[in-house]
């Protein structure tokens, strides 16, 4: 095996969706209940980040780092993985888990922090994770958690597993040693693992073109000794494809590569951020002509596949959902203060033993969930 | 139980062959580990014994292998990670302290990372001020690790066994000037040493040095110039500073009623000054003097021998402090 089936290179753009949204004749036709499964996780992931801004401007969550624009790499990946493969996402792929089964309730009360949350209120918003559906949380450093990936690919290879690891960073992350550790172990160790960077032109205020003078980020791993593939992000039938190509590839033993989605970050970096004071209008709205939902849309009604009435009830149907679980996972009362000592160590040591009888010798703090 | 007399080195590493052969997740990784035998012997034969599936030779990247070890402990491995130096760890400080450390407590009890973090550690004869760090008062500070710092084979041995089987990242600070000091270590594969445990290296009363690797050695030769000098001191080997076996400190001090910290690296908000502050929150009405301090000179360590040995804490400076505690001087 060493020609790729697809017209995968490290500085040309593989698409699957061609500007009149028709899918490339030359390509495998997509399976149509597969672009309808996608279409609704999409779907539900735009309308879930657009209303969690709105949360945080409420002042109901506290952070929120929305991946609006770049919904098409987050659903794309999680389709082209498999229920034993871990993933080790950065700041705009959290909602991998959501498409791998983690309930959509869980998943807000890691938003709010609450005692519904499985992560028992220790870690900030667009941090999520679940190990029950492989996925860990990111490391707010950019990008320590590539290398772990890797690790856990290696780990995969030494236990015989057919399992592959993927991990996520953004296009300022490729300037972190961390990056440049994971590719190098990658191609040294050949394990099953996938890296890929969301190339969504900004880092924060940084943009892309003053953060390499690289001609392309996927064109870095020539020097790794791996293959580099730089893929349309905003078209989600060329990110599965290039994924699942990457990963069985990795599965079947033929080592890691390096994939680079280009995309771009429509909202705000973070709910800190107003990107209005270094970017135009005119550059946001030249990539909401590539809106990755619109074009699928666009392919689905061409294809036969969406019509409006349709669209509109699976829209009033994810809102329905989505509303609900905020309201039920917003109930959850804080985690009482006791837990604030648990699973430091594996074992509570007999100084956390005594800093917790101390602090619930105290008067529980108005507001701050009482009760131990 | 019988014993055999083995190095520093040796001791520890029968701990790692024995660990390994008795559980196939554990793993070695690191520069130079494997065909080299690693930078200070300390795993030699190990490549031969596991081959290169068990015991890697990583690029020179401790950033790196310290990030892939963990996501190989995150999914189910127990790696031992070799720095050549606890210095050189400087540059994976961030997967130690905001990954290692931090992910079972981030992830509510989900994920752990059962990993071993291993090096030689402090002053190691005219090698600059960029290998003779103490690194123990920087990770000391860190809730969710344990750093352990052995003064003897056998306890080199009981707690490196220890430390692979713990559930939690352990940090373990050995001494090149150590490696080849011998002793009797137990001929027992399940012979372990608890950690937060100290152990009374020399018994005395008139005054509790207090210490951890290397410089416990210093303490004892202390001991034998001040018994000449009439004075008894109680030397207090800690082998853990966390978790920290605050009991031990206090029986010792509220016995002599005086104590002197003694250890590598500067006194500014290290370690000594912890166990000082617990000293006098919990024993200040046994106190019969202030807790005395030696430790590096507050300078980066510089390489001409005659200006090294009086950075480093020494025989002299340890009497001088003991004495200054007994109002002897």
């Amino acid at each position: 095996m060493t020609t790729p089936p697809l017209p995968l290179s490290d500085t040309g753009l593989f698409r699957v969706l061609r500007d009149d949204l028709s899918v490339d004749p030359a390509l495998p036709a997509p399976d149509a209940g597969l672009l309808l499964r996608m279409h609704r996780e999409m779907l539900r992931l735009r309308l879930l980040e657009t209303r969690m801004v709105v949360l945080q401007r409420q002042g109901r969550v506290g952070f929120y780092g929305s991946c609006t624009g770049q919904e098409a790499v987050a659903i794309g990946a999680g389709f082209a993985l498999q229920g034993g493969d871990w993933v080790f996402p950065a700041l705009r792929e959290s909602a991998i888990m959501l498409v791998r089964g983690f309930p959509l309730v869980g998943y807000l009360a890691q938003v709010f922090g609450n005692s519904l949350d499985v992560l028992k209120g220790r870690q900030m918003p667009s941090h999520m994770s679940g190990k029950q559906v492989h996925q860990v949380s990111w490391s707010s450093c950019i990008g320590p958690q590539v290398p772990q990936a890797v690790g856990a690919a290696m780990a995969m290879k030494q236990r015989g597993d057919r399992a592959v690891a993927v991990g996520f960073c953004g296009d300022g992350a490729t300037s972190q040693p961390d990056v440049h550790n994971a590719l190098l172990f990658a191609g040294r160790f050949r394990p099953p693992c996938v890296v890929v960077c969301q190339n969504n032109h900004w880092s924060i205020s940084v943009p892309t073109s003053k953060q390499t003078a690289s001609e392309t980020i996927a064109i870095k791993a020539r020097a790794y000794g791996i293959p580099g593939y730089r893929v349309d992000g905003n078209d989600v039938l060329a990110v599965h494809g290039a994924l699942q190509h990457a990963f069985e590839r990795a599965r079947r033993g033929e080592g890691a590569s390096f994939v680079e989605c280009v995309t771009y970050r429509i909202g705000a970096h973070s709910t800190s951020d107003d990107p209005t004071r270094y970017r135009s209008q005119e550059e946001v709205e030249s990539w909401q002509r590539k809106d990755p939902l619109v074009r699928l849309q666009g392919h689905l009604r061409g294809a036969g596949l969406l019509e409006e009435r349709g669209l509109a009830a699976l829209q009033e149907e994810l809102t329905a959902e989505i509303e609900a679980a905020i309201l039920e996972a917003e109930q959850g009362p804080p985690p009482a203060r006791a837990t604030v000592f648990d699973d430091v160590y594996a074992e509570l040591p007999w100084h956390l033993r005594e800093q917790r009888e101390e602090l619930l010798r105290l008067p529980p703090a108005a507001g701050h969930g009482g009760g131990h | 139980m019988g014993t055999r007399s083995l190095r520093f080195r040796e001791a520890l590493r029968a701990a790692m062959l024995e660990e390994m052969e008795r559980d196939d997740s554990v793993f070695l990784l690191g520069e130079e580990v494997g065909h080299y035998q690693g930078a200070y012997k300390v795993t030699e034969g190990l490549l031969e014994k596991f081959g290169p599936k068990r015991v890697i030779d990583t690029p020179i990247a401790e950033s790196g292998f310290a990030g892939i070890a963990i996501g190989a402990a995150m999914v189910g491995l127990r790696p031992i990670v070799e720095f050549m130096t606890w210095n050189f760890s400087a540059v994976a400080f961030d997967q130690i302290l905001n990954n290692a450390a931090k992910l079972r407590q981030m992830s509510g009890g989900q994920l752990q990372v059962p990993i071993v973090f291993r090096a030689p550690n402090g002053s190691a004869r005219q090698v600059g001020s960029q290998h003779s760090h103490a690194m123990e008062h920087f990770y000391a500070h860190i809730p969710g690790i344990k750093c352990i710092a052995p003064a003897t084979p056998a306890d080199a041995y009981g707690m490196m066994k220890t430390a692979i089987r713990d559930e939690n990242p352990v940090l373990v600070f050995e001494s090149e000037t150590l490696y080849s000091l011998k002793g009797d270590v137990p001929d027992d594969p399940d012979f372990t040493v608890p950690f937060g445990v100290a152990s009374v290296a020399r018994e005395g009363k008139d005054i509790s040095l207090i210490s951890w690797s290397r410089p416990v050695h210093v303490c004892l030769d202390a001991a034998a110039e001040l018994a000449r000098q009439g004075i008894d001191a109680e030397v207090i080997d800690l082998r853990s500073l966390r978790p920290l076996d605050e009991e031990t400190i206090l029986r010792s001090v509220r016995k002599t009623h005086r104590a002197v910290i003694v250890h590598e690296g500067w006194s500014y908000g290290g370690v000594g000054a912890e166990i000082a502050d617990r000293i006098q929150r919990f024993a200040f009405d046994d106190l019969d003097a202030p807790v005395g301090r030696v430790s590096f000179l507050d300078v980066p360590m510089p390489y001409n021998a005659a200006l090294e040995q009086h950075v480093i804490p020494n025989t002299p400076r340890v009497v001088e402090a003991a004495r200054a505690a007994l109002y002897a001087r």
